[in-house]
């Protein structure tokens, strides 16, 4: 295997991590305004290093610049989610928790 | 190499599913509606590892109208959600 070949997989593997850090934050954050934190970083990072991966893989330089762009428009579109999802959770009244967060006296546990 | 890529797929839709208790336990629609983004990124990140471990290059344009459907769903809940007059006094205008 070529050194290209170990970089992929590392970038690959290293962006798996990044997923699963965010659907674990996803699970465990206390609220909307944390929870937004998890997808639209974690998870973005990690599509990001797993289209790092293909793109070395990938077979010719447009292959790889659509790889780029499809990135891109995922990043764009989850900044403008978050942006969206925040201000109107915030604007519509919903608390964020403040202070030492407890699982026990978490408000939006059920 | 390929069987790297598919299991890495499989693993990513895993997450999926562990994050679909989200759904179930999210107490607000916010919540739910984070979880179908997340469902969009985790998805696109899919298809891209299938279009190299099937040797499809058609799936990075799936890939690419995944990103943008998963935008335009969010903007979508957020604007019937929550309709303008319900945003304060300076969305009602």
């Amino acid at each position: 295997m070529t050194i290209a070949t170990w970089l992929s997989v590392a970038l690959v593997l290293a962006g798996a991590f990044f997923f699963f850090a965010g659907t674990m934050g996803m699970l465990r954050f206390p609220d909307v305004y944390t929870r937004l934190h998890a997808v639209t970083k974690a998870d973005n990072l990690g599509l990001g290093l797993i289209v790092a991966g293909l793109m070395l893989q990938a077979e010719s330089w447009p292959a790889m610049l659509k790889l780029a762009l499809i990135w891109l428009l995922a990043l764009l579109a989850s900044a403008t989610a978050c942006y969206l999802v925040g201000n109107s959770s915030l604007r519509s009244g919903l608390p964020p928790v403040q202070g030492r967060y407890s699982v026990r006296r978490n408000p939006c546990r059920q | 190499m390929d069987d790297f890529y598919m299991g890495i797929a499989v693993f990513l839709l895993l997450n999926i599913l562990l994050g679909l208790v989200r759904i179930l336990r999210g107490p607000t629609a916010q919540d739910r509606m984070l979880m179908a983004q997340l469902f969009g990124t985790t998805g696109v990140a899919i298809i891209m590892l299938l279009a190299e471990a099937l040797d499809l290059p058609v799936l990075r344009d799936v890939a690419l109208l995944f990103a943008l459907l998963g935008a335009l769903a969010t903007v979508a809940f957020v604007k019937r959600y929550w309709p303008a007059k319900m945003l304060g006094k300076e969305a009602g205008k």
